[in-house]
């Protein structure tokens, strides 16, 4: 447990919270990335306000930089092969199950989805499995 | 206009709490998933976070009847679990296991220029057009009155 960080988990968190909670407040809609993300790349109405929320997105690290904060430096632990395979699975399982960490774990289980949960569910205990017999082998 | 805004600000402060909270490094993310190696329980601090103020907003948006800049909330309206949800939901969680990264913080470290994050995101933007495509085709297949229905999505 040595690299737990749990105070500034939980501000990320409720900062996470404070936006998905805005946005359905103000504009009515559920903050799910892969929904917003994914109809920009389809024909789903609504272009406008999820090119602006994407944008959001992706100026936040360029604003914490003002604010003193260092850049991202992402560390993939893993071949370009396997981020490409990643990407297509991330990319084609969060549209075919309708959501994702955000859509699913976040929104669906803050509306006491049980359609949601059983999503996080499967999701969580896949990646759990993923993750055991990438490092640890199978059955090791 | 007003709309837009709003939508910006929400995720600046979305890709600022995934930053704060260290989400954006798949090392953190995978060291939640590695319940057998050195487990850092951190995601589930971020979870219990988020999904404590989006219930509490989520609330008063109930309580408010409309949203502010809109007509209608939109809920999401399906409940039922059929095989797309559970397929889709463990194809995810493969990929997620496999690299650490999820949809929001692969769009928050576009930022960095790696060529490693680009091609995550890349990918990713294929497998979805590739979904929608694979599942526009499959429909028009065997229900042509019903061709008009919109994809739902809860997220």
């Amino acid at each position: 447990m040595h690299n737990l960080t749990p105070y500034s988990g939980l501000l990320g968190g409720a900062l996470i919270g404070l936006s998905t909670a805005m946005l359905m407040i103000l504009t009515g809609r559920i903050a799910g990335i892969s929904g917003i993300f994914g109809g920009l790349l389809t024909r789903s109405p609504g272009h406008g306000w999820r090119l602006a929320f994407v944008a959001g997105l992706i100026a936040a690290p360029l604003f914490a930089t003002l604010g003193g904060r260092p850049f991202p430096h992402p560390t993939l632990p893993a071949s370009l092969t396997v981020i490409a395979i990643g990407g297509l699975l991330v990319g084609f399982g969060s549209r075919l199950g309708s959501g994702c960490t955000s859509g699913h774990g976040v929104c669906g289980t803050a509306r006491l989805s049980t359609r949601s949960m059983v999503a996080t569910a499967i999701f969580m205990l896949v990646a759990i499995a993923t993750v055991t017999i990438m490092r640890h082998g199978i059955g090791g | 206009m007003p709309q837009l805004i709003a939508s910006f600000i929400c995720g600046l402060i979305f890709g600022a709490g995934l930053m704060i909270s260290g989400m954006t490094q798949p090392e953190k993310v995978l060291g939640f998933l590695d319940i057998f190696g050195a487990w850092d329980a951190t995601l589930a601090f971020v979870m219990a976070g988020a999904v404590t103020v989006a219930s509490i907003g989520f609330a008063l948006a109930k309580q408010r009847g409309a949203p502010v800049l809109a007509e209608k909330l939109q809920w999401p309206t399906r409940s039922d679990i059929d095989a797309p949800l559970v397929t889709g939901a463990a194809l995810f969680g493969l990929g997620w296991g496999l690299v650490g990264l999820c949809p929001g913080p692969a769009l928050v470290n576009l930022a960095s220029f790696g060529l490693p994050i680009l091609v995550f995101v890349v990918a990713m933007a294929v497998g979805m057009i590739g979904q929608d495509a694979w599942r526009a085709q499959r429909d028009a297949g065997h229900a042509t009155a019903n061709d008009a229905t919109p994809v739902r999505v809860d997220g």
